[in-house]
């Protein structure tokens, strides 16, 4: 049960849902961690023991508990900024996902700099989340929103960039560093040169590269970078927004109230310092604390390995599924190019029934648009079946995932 | 249900050849309706002649649930009283697919085209025959559906 880079065995030992059985008697095999990804024990553990030993509100109080949850909750920041090779923990603002920190930058920044006539860029393997508020501020603002198209490789196309970008007027080019849907690994750090030619910033969508590449910040030099902790092994309820401190310190606040003013007078407020003018509120503590688990259970696997393991799954996936008669394969052949994310059609069943069949195996996996729809109608196809990675999946699983397309096959007569 | 159940020769069938697949042009009930959650659409289209239903048809993507269902549910339809079809019941339609067992989630397949259908009846109740009594009856039960 080995790739060559992590012994799995060990890593399932720590998550007791993998334990589990499905309709009735099926072993869970789990290929939907691109949707959210499952929670080893450490994490499980250093929620439970927040509210076992020493719940309370975080900043304010001076007693004990406070004390140890404050330090606990800051402890987090600082290690998800090295995490992500971030230059300065106040540039980490703890934000519900990857989707409200989009918005808050939409919001908080793009309502003071978005003006008439200027330029959003985009692209076609966006989520909804890297559309919407994009969508939203564009039409108050009166701003354009053009897309970087995806070749039939499943890669963006940059000359989309260059030309738009050619305008003069775009001011924010938004996008993710790895597709959902394609898996396709964004060449970033390219983009973010072009864009800083013409003097645009640049948002990364990492919801799905931080939970499986390393993430340098200081590499990428972006302006604004957005995750999820639910993504890699962290509870749900808690993300990431990172920015640059220069822009952060002129943005307005997201959410006025407790926790982020300094000084509240009847008609005056001044902010609190960074990152808690952007922090308004009793946070989600626990999860906050949780997360902090999952950075170390990650750390200590390290994330090159976490890489490699899941190439070599993929790789061993893709020769499986690309001998399937009557499969469709989405996105780059090549496994250097993408994360463990395969969306896929299979002849002419339609990814809810097929998903409905292999669930009767215990095989847990997505279908649908993805939220990812501008890209569905760029594929020509209402929906996909997708089949996605982590740390815990292992060949033996992809064996009877194929085994079950297999019986899917059959059942439609294909 | 096991898939084995669900997906029979007769599903299967309806679903690679749709019967009453199409539009009619101006017709007097015309409704559509998508589970945003699975992307299935439908649109159904339908004549009422002497308190008949003349022709019906439907268009539609998505899964062979839905599919299938939306075009037996046509067939049975056809030619039937318009009073016997306002008064069909979810029972009714589950049991003319032999899909008496699905789970929660498909469930919603099964019975897209059925809503369709009596949201047209609704609002061809209020706008053509001004029966706010029967109309308001039958909005009831489409919020019943599902
Ligand atoms: C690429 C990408 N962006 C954004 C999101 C939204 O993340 P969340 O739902 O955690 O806000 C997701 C997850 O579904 C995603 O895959």
């Amino acid at each position: 049960m080995q790739t060559s880079f992590i012994n799995i065995e060990d890593i399932r030992n720590d998550f007791p849902i993998l334990k589990r059985k499905v309709h009735k008697d099926k072993p869970l095999v789990y290929l939907d961690n691109a949707a959210t990804t499952q929670k080893p024990i450490q994490v499980i553990e250093a929620i439970s023991n927040y509210y076992l030993t020493y719940n309370s509100n975080i900043h304010r109080a001076v007693h004990e508990l406070a004390e140890e949850a404050t330090l606990a909750y800051e402890t987090t920041r600082d290690k998800i900024a090295k995490f992500i090779n971030a230059k300065n923990r106040e540039e980490v603002v703890f934000v519900r996902g990857t989707t409200e920190a989009i918005n808050l930058v939409a919001y908080a920044w793009g309502r003071q700099n978005i003006n008439k006539d200027d330029i959003i860029v985009t692209t076609e393997y966006e989520h909804h989340s890297n559309i919407v508020p994009w969508q939203l501020l564009a039409k108050e603002k009166g701003a354009k929103l053009e897309y970087i198209g995806v070749d039939d490789n499943g890669e963006l196309i940059l000359d989309h960039l260059d030309k738009y970008l050619q305008t003069g007027k775009v001011k924010l080019v938004a996008f993710s560093q790895m597709s959902n849907v394609l898996g396709t690994i964004t060449d970033s750090e390219e983009i973010v040169k072009r864009c800083k030619k013409y003097g645009a910033r640049v948002l990364i969508d990492g919801a799905q590269s931080v939970p499986h590449l390393k993430v340098d910040l200081q590499k990428l030099d972006c302006d604004f970078f957005a995750f999820s902790a639910h993504k890699m092994l962290g509870p749900t309820g808690v993300g990431v927004l990172w920015a640059r401190k220069e822009l952060l310190q002129n943005m307005v606040p997201f959410n006025g109230g407790g926790d982020m003013i300094r000084e509240v007078h009847k008609y005056e407020t001044t902010w609190n310092d960074l990152p808690y003018k952007f922090e308004a509120g009793t946070p989600n503590i626990a999860d906050v604390i949780g997360f902090a688990a999952a950075l170390d259970y990650l750390d200590k696997i390290g994330m090159d390995k976490v890489r490699e393991h899941e190439m070599e799954l993929t790789k061993y996936a893709l020769d499986k599924l690309s001998q399937m008669k009557g499969i469709v394969l989405y996105g780059p052949k090549d496994v250097t190019k993408r994360g463990g994310v395969i969306s896929f059609n299979l002849g002419d069943i339609h990814p809810h029934d097929l998903a409905t069949i292999i669930d009767e195996d215990g095989i847990a996996i997505r279908s649908g648009h993805h939220c990812a729809q501008v890209l569905m109608e760029r594929l020509d196809v209402s929906a996909t079946s997708r089949a996605s990675f982590y740390i815990y999946n292992t060949k033996e699983e992809v064996d009877v995932f194929v085994k079950s397309l297999n019986r899917a096959k059959e059942l439609f007569k294909l | 249900m096991s898939s084995a159940d669900i997906y029979r020769e007769i599903i299967l069938d309806y679903y690679r050849n749709p019967r009453n697949y199409g539009k009619i042009e101006n017709p007097d009930i015309s409704e559509r309706d998508s589970n945003p959650l699975c992307g299935d659409e439908l649109e159904m289209h339908i004549n009422i002649k002497d308190d008949k239903v003349a022709d019906v048809k439907f268009t539609g993507k998505g899964c062979a649930i839905s599919q299938a269902s939306a075009s037996m549910l046509t067939e049975l339809i056809m030619g039937k009283d318009f009073e016997y079809v306002k008064k069909l019941a979810k029972e009714d339609i589950l049991d003319n697919l032999g899909l008496q067992n699905l789970g929660p989630a498909r469930i919603k397949c099964a019975l897209l085209s059925f809503k369709v259908l009596k949201t047209g009846i609704y609002t061809y109740l209020v706008d053509n025959l001004k029966d706010t009594e029967s109309a308001d009856k039958m909005k009831e039960e489409v919020s019943g559906i599902y």
